[in-house]
């Protein structure tokens, strides 16, 4: 379970490609595994790594002043392709919060919140104003804030980049709801329905 | 004035939540070892079981050994993964298609077989290809691990109702044109982003004249035009498709299905938020170049100058260039592959096979290829056998394999090894979809078949069929 917040503040990582799909954030080869733990050193294993699994430096996960880097600037459909949930939690047990791209893979969007990873909708012309704003200087990379309550990217004091998110997704990620637990209360209304449905569509129930 | 994903998903709300959010009922659940037991664990822990059973159905596709003579043990990797499904389907009472069970398969290939699917239907399954379903004029999509879980629990979802496209394909497929043709043809203009947010409607003069086996294709791919859902209206061919398979409908309840189907369609007047219209006779066979679907060619074109890449996406066309060691201007054809996989759920039915067979007949794999075969069930592969297609494909010199994902993820030992090329009939060309640095080319079953016999990429126009 994710814990409450309504803050996070970290380095940002520029990942400007488009269309990173599920299987570079965690090769098939990663994902063989029925924990949702320590999945982090698989995240984006072939890029990460050589084929001996030794660190590819030339990779910028892997460049000194990103390696405690928590937010991802993206390009568009990030999180495209397989519905694989296993990206999600790579991406937080590597220990990256926040994803900020112009667009996301639907699955892969859904998936995140639900795990409490924070994924913002910009315009690509921002994620760049803020990669030149925060990511410039490698050897001085700079905070930035993101706050779910204000809707808003923080960048030093005279920088703020607001932004939409669903009042249901901030309030997931704010509140640590339990979504099953809320739909197992609408049990009797389920029930009622499927009584109902059952008599219209009976043929859809396997009753013969 | 509905359309038709008006019409399903009206059918299914439970509940509307203030936010825009609906709770959705959930007629079939499928699910397969890889994305789902992690969900059981969290139901275990709730103290919660399965609330209907009865219509959750899994399988074991992904992780499982191809070969023949295979036993869970032949895939050493997969042998926790099945077990935990195995322990949690008995503990639920979930039927389960194992891999001894006759109806074994590629969970989007067996649905539709056994009669699992029917029109009007919402399915779900923790799996991105899910749309494939909706070629059965259902509305089926993929979910994740929490989304399986929540299902599990409640036997509905939470989810916003899309904006509905419709893509109508116009006009005449031509010969040796498959409907993987056309769906690669749809990415290929609207790109991989082009149907986020869409439930798209595949419909037309084309789509008319397809089998239930090319809708499925269609459909297979609308995720990767960034659509979670696709899916036709059911017409006579479903209706026949349905009639008598093992889980359809039967007697009077088979009668009013029918009555219920005939309702399932979009209205003249309904308005689509989108709509794309393709004429298919100007579609030639498809080959992929790149590293995401959208990066497709006509066989006769030549690879894109990559400062004509998408938005001058330059930097981005490079990368796919370097990795599929392609250059820009270069024509595709005539060049040397070293694998050909024919299967995943794309394109592993009987009519994928027989029209690869038909290429592949009396002639032989070009000596330095690997080629196999993977039939997308037990049924198909038993078909095939039947009609004496694999001992066309074996005397070529392709391998003939038991049903499963395969080489279309490269989850087992079926893997392209670093750096080949491969034609694949599956449906994502990703960096390392195949196995790490691999080089994946999509195509249709009839361009695999003549890629194998020619040894390097081809035009199949120039082959004649035996
Ligand atoms: S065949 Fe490929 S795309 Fe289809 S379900 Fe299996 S892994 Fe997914």
């Amino acid at each position: 379970m994710m814990n409450t917040r309504t803050k996070i503040i970290g380095q940002a990582v520029p990942l400007l490609d488009k269309n990173i799909d599920t299987d570079v954030i965690i090769p098939q080869t990663e994902l063989i595994t029925v924990s949702k733990k320590g999945l982090g050193k698989g995240l984006f294993a072939r890029w990460r790594y050589h084929d001996d699994y030794q660190l590819n430096e030339n990779f910028i996960l892997n460049n000194g002043c990103y390696k405690s880097a928590s937010i991802i600037l993206a390009g568009e459909n990030f999180g495209c392709g397989s519905s694989r949930e296993h990206a999600v939690w790579a991406l937080l047990d590597y220990g990256i919060k926040c994803v900020i791209a112009p667009s996301f893979g639907e699955i892969f969007y859904n998936n995140s919140y639900k795990n409490g990873l924070i994924l913002i909708k910009c315009q690509e012309r921002i994620i760049n104003q803020i990669a030149t704003l925060a990511c410039s200087n490698e050897n001085n990379l700079l905070n930035i804030t993101i706050d779910l309550e204000k809707s808003c990217i923080f960048l030093f004091l005279d920088h703020q980049f607001p932004f939409d998110m669903e009042s249901r997704v901030r309030d997931y990620l704010i509140n640590d709801l339990d979504e099953i637990k809320e739909s197992l209360l609408l049990n009797e209304k389920i029930e009622s329905f499927q009584k109902v449905d059952r008599k219209k569509r009976e043929w859809s129930y396997f009753s013969f | 004035m509905s359309t038709l994903l008006d019409k399903i998903w009206a059918s299914h709300v439970i509940h509307q939540f203030e936010d825009g959010f609906d709770l959705i009922h959930v007629d079939r659940h499928l699910i397969h070892e890889v994305s789902s037991p992690q969900a059981f664990s969290g139901l275990k822990d709730r103290g919660i079981k399965v609330k209907s059973p009865a219509l959750t159905f899994a399988v074991e596709d992904h992780i499982v050994s191809t070969l023949p003579n295979r036993t869970v043990h032949t895939e050493p990797s997969g042998v926790e993964l099945i077990n935990t499904l195995r322990q949690y389907t008995e503990d639920n009472n979930i039927k389960l298609f194992d891999l001894d069970h006759r109806n074994q398969g590629i969970v989007h290939v067996v649905a539709p077989e056994l009669g699992l699917i029917l029109p009007g239907q919402v399915i779900v399954c923790g799996d991105s290809h899910t749309c494939s379903l909706g070629a059965l004029g259902a509305l089926a999509w993929g979910i994740g691990t929490s989304e399986v879980e929540h299902v599990l629990a409640t036997q509905t979802i939470r989810q916003r109702k899309p904006k509905a496209m419709r893509v109508i394909f116009n006009g005449k497929m031509n010969s040796y044109v498959t409907a993987k043709d056309l769906i690669l043809y749809l990415i290929g203009q609207l790109g991989v982003n082009g149907g986020a947010g869409y439930a798209v409607e595949y419909a037309g003069e084309a789509i008319d004249a397809m089998s239930i086996e090319e809708r499925l294709t269609i459909c297979n791919l609308s995720i990767e035009l960034g659509a979670k859902y696709g899916f036709m209206a059911p017409d006579i061919k479903t209706i026949e498709y349905l009639y008598d398979r093992e889980y359809s409908p039967k007697q009077k309840q088979w009668q009013q299905a029918i009555m219920y189907w005939q309702t399932l369609f979009s209205d003249s007047d309904a308005v689509f938020d989108k709509e794309i219209v393709i004429d298919v006779t100007k579609i030639d066979p498809q080959i992929t170049w790149g590293t995401t679907p959208q990066d497709v060619i006509s066989i006769t074109q030549t690879v894109p100058d990559s400062t004509l890449y998408r938005n001058n996406n330059t930097q981005q066309a490079e990368k796919a260039l370097s990795y599929m060691d392609v250059k820009p201007n270069q024509s595709l054809m005539g060049l040397k592959i070293d694998n050909v996989f024919i299967g995943s759920c794309t394109n592993s039915r009987i009519n994928d096979l027989r029209q690869a067979a038909k290429f592949i007949k009396g002639r032989k794999v070009a000596s330095h290829v690997k080629a196999i075969v993977v039939p997308g069930s037990k049924q198909v592969k038993k078909q095939a056998e039947q009609e004496n297609l694999h001992e066309i494909f074996l005397a070529a010199g392709f391998e003939w394999r038991e049903p499963g994902c395969s080489m279309c993820i490269g989850l087992n030992s079926d893997k392209v090894k670093p750096y080949q090329r491969c034609i694949s009939t599956s449906n994502r060309n990703f960096e390392g979809r195949q196995g790490p640095y691999a080089r994946t080319h999509l195509a249709s079953p009839i361009m695999a078949a003549a890629c194998a016999i020619a040894g390097c990429i081809t035009d199949p126009r120039q082959m004649t069929e035996v």
